[in-house]
């Protein structure tokens, strides 16, 4: 495995916490077609630590991600998370999905709040309002609380969906593209402030993206994934010193190791 | 800036209209206009055919005399006289007829969309009776419940059930893999699923499914008057219709739509209330 810490040792970015998540030999064949959408990976996820997946469209990103969050059972391997195996949803799991998927019938601030209302209760999710006023503020969605998802675009939507993710703390996160329907200028705003609320909650955090910038700027480690069969070729440590800021994009450390992660997609065309 | 293969005119100016949207001439004048002049329409059309004597007026009586009708039943109604009482007694089949079909309707599409047991053992009968002429229940109905109401609410009610349930069944079909997944991701029950997620996404459909059953029920409970006498309207029409008395035949139908119009527009009505998000303005009426 190449690692960019081999060439230029850094600081330590990212204290080692404790393992996370232990993954396995997993594999995954799909029934309805025989597609083996995974093949043998292996990860550990550790404690605060932010890690990125790339690969090209159909590798299995979401694939993978719909296994760690219990969503889908694998085919064969484990999937461990805090020393429990992963057999069904779980609370500790905040999960985004590819679609935003709100209920059209509850208005936003309702939709972020069903997390709670699901699990504990009306009376609950009236306790979490306040919260939940905080989070769409943080995404700059303050004015949209009362709003029909109808009414709101996309992107806003993404970030309607984000809050209901964070509504219920979740220690681990797994997002996929998330911020796939933003614009360069929110979607980088989005980042940052992903990367404070996960160093405040000390949480774990799994991304799914095309993005190699957003991959590389946010992440401790970015994984590039093969297709056909699915699998985990390459794993990159991104030594830049954390915080990250926006304005690193413009050195040509973080101009190198893009252009190392475009290299390891591209080798035979995959 | 200006690439000239995208000229709508050679004349163009910077800043000209060069493509406007076409208003139809339909679309430009308002719906009750557009609704009056095809009612002057057909009615003078039918005028011109009965005063030309080019049919019977016992196969169609004129505008005048089928006006004539409309306003002898109509007086007779307002009068409180025998013909209100029968479409008293219609209205009564059609509201339990639509009642009952709903409701049995409604659990057996929640059996046959929620339930293993409901697709796999219970949907294939369902289908079967479904494919039958069901009119021809209404012997059986009258034999079992007698010539009163209840033999025509039943035959209502068992006409209108199988659309419920077929779009009660399809609405839970309806909520997305990823919104499956959602609630999964919650941890939500299977009870909270069905009543948070499936139900309400289901309810659009569901709608369509009652609306098709009003336009059922009606003629069901018109069939069973007509098969099974009794005193409802049904069997005034068919009194009529004996006595070769077409104008009063149209007027009675005339009033008797405007009962399948009440029921249909109360389905319509509740869809608006219920379905709000549901903005597509083409489904609202019709759909
Ligand atoms: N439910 C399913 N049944 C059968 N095959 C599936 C299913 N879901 C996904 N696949 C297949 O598995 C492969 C991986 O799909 P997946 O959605 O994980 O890709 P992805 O990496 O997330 O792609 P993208 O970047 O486009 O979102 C694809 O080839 C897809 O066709
Ligand atoms: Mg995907």
């Amino acid at each position: 495995m190449t690692t960019m810490a081999e060439r230029r040792p850094l600081q330590q970015a990212h204290p080692v916490g404790r393992p996370v998540y232990e993954i396995a030999r997993l594999s995954k064949t799909y029934a309805s077609n025989q597609l083996v959408a995974l093949a043998d990976v292996n990860l550990t996820l550790r404690e605060g630590e932010f890690v990125s997946v790339v690969g090209s469209s159909g590798c299995g990103k979401s694939t993978l991600l719909k296994i760690m969050s219990g969503l889908s059972p694998p085919t064969a391997g484990r999937v461990m998370l805090e020393g429990r195996p992963v057999t069904g949803s779980r609370p500790d799991i905040g999960i985004m999905f590819q679609q935003a998927t709100l209920l059209p019938w509850k208005t936003t601030i309702e939709n972020i709040v069903l997390p709670i209302e699901i699990r504990q209760g009306r009376a609950a999710a009236r306790a979490a309002l306040p919260r939940a006023h905080d989070l769409l503020a943080l995404v700059g969605l303050k004015d949209f609380a009362n709003v029909y998802p109808g009414e709101l675009s996309g992107g806003m939507a993404q970030r309607a969906s984000i809050c209901r993710m964070l509504i219920s703390e979740p220690a681990v996160l797994l997002l996929d593209e998330p911020f796939s329907a933003l614009d360069e200028l929110t979607r980088d705003h989005m980042n940052m402030e992903l990367q404070r609320i996960c160093r405040e909650a000390n949480a774990t955090a799994f991304l799914v993206t095309h993005s190699l910038a957003e991959a590389v700027i946010l992440s401790d480690r970015v994984l590039v994934m093969k297709p056909r069969p699915g699998r985990v070729e390459e794993e990159v440590t991104i030594d830049l010193p954390r915080p990250r800021r926006l304005e690193m994009i413009n050195t040509p450390e973080f101009g190198r190791i893009v252009a190392h992660i475009r290299a390891l997609l591209d080798r035979e065309g995959a | 800036m200006t690439d000239s293969r995208f000229d709508a005119a050679p004349d163009a100016q910077d800043g000209d209209t060069v493509w406007v949207e076409q208003v139809a001439l339909i679309d430009a004048i308002p719906r009750w206009l557009a609704m009056s002049l095809l009612f002057i329409a057909v009615v003078g059309l039918w005028q011109i055919v009965t005063s030309m004597g080019w049919v019977s007026p016992i196969i169609l009586p004129s505008p005048g005399e089928t006006l004539e009708d409309l306003i002898f039943v109509g007086r007779n109604l307002i009068s409180g006289d025998y013909m209100l009482s029968a479409l008293w007694t219609t209205t009564r089949t059609v509201f339990w007829g639509f009642v009952i079909a709903t409701t049995i309707g409604f659990t057996l599409g929640v059996l046959v969309g929620e339930t293993k047991f409901g697709e796999r053992a219970l949907l294939p009968y369902l289908v079967a009776i479904d494919t039958m002429p069901k009119v021809a229940f209404a012997p059986l109905f009258i034999a079992w419940l007698g010539f009163d109401i209840a033999s025509k609410v039943a035959l209502a009610a068992f006409i209108a059930t199988f659309p419920i349930v077929v779009a009660t069944a399809a609405g839970l079909y309806a909520a997305s893999e990823n919104e499956r997944m959602l609630f999964k991701a919650m941890g939500a029950t299977r009870m909270q699923t069905l009543l948070r997620l499936k139900l309400p996404t289901g309810l659009p459909y569901m709608f369509t499914g009652l609306k098709i059953a009003a336009v059922g029920v009606m003629a069901g409970a018109i069939t069973g008057e007509f098969l099974g006498g009794g005193k409802g309207f049904g069997a005034l029409i068919r009194q009529s219709a004996s006595q070769m008395d077409t104008p009063r035949v149209f007027a009675l139908i005339l009033y008797l739509s405007l009962l399948g119009l009440l029921l249909y527009f109360v389905v319509v009505w509740a869809q608006r209330k219920f379905v709000f998000w549901n903005k597509d303005e083409r489904t609202g009426a019709i759909g």
